[in-house]
């Protein structure tokens, strides 16, 4: 049985333009037909660009939004029909920093366990405090704690039920190193003991680092659907990379990738990088630090996302 | 506890948390209002014939304050999770819109009585009030408290910002507590002043309550009864519509 299962899961939103044109019927398509299937004991990723629908996904998921068509099972609990066995079967931690400013730690992972019915949970609370670095915290109110005290303690929040499914949406967002380290291990450990995983991320390196399946989201559909090992082996196989303190050419900088200083171009073999390098010489700038690596998943993020470019303008709003 | 007992706790200790703001608070302004029309009223004004003015205020100002805490508890609770963002955890659980209902109210209920109680027990200090028939007192606190607390519960899920919720308030629950006969006998009305209280649940809940001091009151206790119970259960029947439907809390 999969743990988490989305078939053909549509989720249409009132599109803000046609709130005032006389057209009622056009409506905006956060997820547009999304069918996956996560197998229990995964470590999943979901990643897609701002607006992607990765969130629209979680919150179908949660429970927090409706979707317009298409079924939604937790372990085979549908999260409508069936949503109190899927909501025990699920822990999620919100993007959102939220807390309730009336409670301490302890009380609130207390009162949170109390929901699911959860009696004496003493035990777990503490060994969750302990691994997420939060014993020392256990009587503070939540408004003295510092933003990435509390993403720890949304996360507590979230596995004080003990859930066989864990989703985790930009967990890591503005968070410490250190921080990303302690949680990172703890999930992993979790997911160790069979826990079920699905994770949304903008840090790609997390994602290619921890997820053995990702999917990638665009525009609301589902774009790429495979193993990391695979998706990176079909991407182009070689980056050339180097730093520049002058403009690159704009035929050139069409095909790059660029951050600040550092250019970037893929590359397949020898020759590609020999044009690349050529040109810009005869463009009379120089190259420093040259580089010649392994393609990560950001540059399959970046080749999926603009090989999708033409779908965008076809599909966001709909009648 | 179990779920919703979880969170029928949890509303109650977060007010009992704030008491000073939530209890005290209350029941020193409605002790204000007992002194300042009781001194200013007190020699020109009988009720019932035989009633001392400062006696009549203490079951109108009790019913109020316990009116208007029960409201103000479930719609602060639920507007303040719904701005700060955590009312998601609350989303994420297993509970039902039952659940919801039952706790959310039940915190109201309980909030209202311990106010209304404390208002009562503090104007002991300033006049002494018969019980004539106090069944009659305990089911019109516990019927205006549930009815109040489900109001709150709708006004909390509808109102998206603070200043709704104060609209709400101010507009609405303030007036029709205030003309609903606290502070004197719709007798006193003049005839058509009269006829529009008799459109006012409140006022059946303030008389009803008063009756059971007094063995008094505008109208008959079980015509107060039918009115309170019966708008008790049309807002509790459209508060669970808007809990199972999501209203404004799922999308």
């Amino acid at each position: 049985m999969a743990a988490i299962s989305f078939q053909s899961v549509s989720k249409a939103y009132p599109s803000p333009k046609s709130a005032k044109s006389s057209d009622p019927g056009r409506t905006f398509l956060a997820l547009d037909g999304v069918s996956l299937d996560i197998e229990e004991g995964e470590f999943f990723g979901l990643l897609g660009p701002n607006g992607a629908g990765k969130t629209t996904m979680i919150s179908v998921l949660a429970g927090l939004t409706r979707a317009s068509q298409g079924r939604v099972n937790v372990l085979g609990h549908d999260v409508q029909s069936d949503f109190a066995a899927a909501r025990r079967s699920l822990g999620v931690v919100p993007q959102e920093l939220v807390f309730d400013p009336f409670f301490n730690v302890r009380e609130l992972l207390r009162i949170q366990s109390g929901y699911f019915g959860i009696k004496n949970n003493g035990a777990w609370i503490d060994e969750l405090l302990e691994n997420l670095g939060l014993s020392d915290k256990a009587g503070a109110n939540m408004r003295q704690l510092s933003g990435g005290m509390k993403r720890r303690v949304l996360v507590a929040q979230a596995l004080v039920h003990k859930p066989p499914v864990i989703v985790l949406d930009e967990p890591t967002a503005g968070v410490d190193v250190e921080l990303r380290q302690t949680l990172w291990q703890f999930i992993a450990k979790l997911n160790r003991e069979g826990h079920t995983v699905l994770l949304t991320t903008h840090y790609l390196e997390e994602a290619e680092a921890l997820c053995g399946r990702i999917a990638m989201l665009k525009t609301g559909r589902i774009v790429a659907l495979d193993k990391t090992s695979d998706l990176l082996k079909a991407a182009s196989s070689n980056v050339l990379r180097f730093k520049l303190d002058s403009e690159l050419p704009r035929s050139l900088a069409e095909q790059a990738r660029i951050t600040g200083r550092i250019v970037q171009f893929p590359a397949h073999d020898a020759l590609e990088i020999e044009r690349y390098l050529a040109a810009v010489r005869e463009a009379g700038l120089v190259a420093q630090d040259i580089e010649i690596r392994k393609a990560d998943l950001e540059d399959v993020f970046l080749d999926v996302m603009t090989q999708n470019k033409d779908s965008v303008h076809s599909q966001g709003v709909r009648a | 506890m179990n779920g919703w007992q979880t969170l029928l706790y949890k509303e109650s200790l977060r007010f009992w948390k704030v008491a000073f703001q939530t209890i005290a608070g209350p029941v020193l302004t409605a002790m204000l209002y007992l002194l300042i029309f009781g001194h200013a009223l007190e020699d020109h004004v009988k009720v019932y014939g035989t009633v001392s003015y400062t006696a009549f205020l203490v079951p109108g100002l009790a019913m109020m304050s316990l009116l208007q805490n029960a409201f103000a508890n479930s719609s602060s609770s639920l507007i303040m999770s719904k701005v700060m963002g955590n009312l998601v955890f609350l989303l994420l659980t297993p509970l039902s819109y039952i659940h919801w209902f039952v706790a959310y109210v039940g915190a109201s209920v309980l909030r209202g009585l311990i106010v209304g109680l404390g208002v009562f027990l503090v104007s002991l200090l300033f006049t002494s009030v018969d019980f004539v028939a106090p069944l009659w007192i305990v089911l019109f606190s516990l019927l205006g408290a549930a009815l109040m607390g489900t109001l709150g519960l709708i006004a909390g899920l509808w109102a998206e910002k603070f200043d709704q919720l104060a609209a709400f308030q101010n507009f609405v629950v303030m007036p029709m507590t205030f003309l609903s006969g606290v502070f004197y006998s719709i007798h006193s009305l003049p005839v058509f002043w009269q006829g529009v209280s008799h459109f006012n649940p409140f006022f059946y809940m303030i008389d009803g309550f008063r009756y059971g001091f007094f063995g008094v009151s505008d109208v008959s206790p079980w015509l107060s009864l039918a009115v309170v119970g019966g708008t008790l259960l049309a807002v509790s029947l459209a508060a669970l519509q808007l809990l199972r439907s999501g209203y404004k809390i799922r999308s």
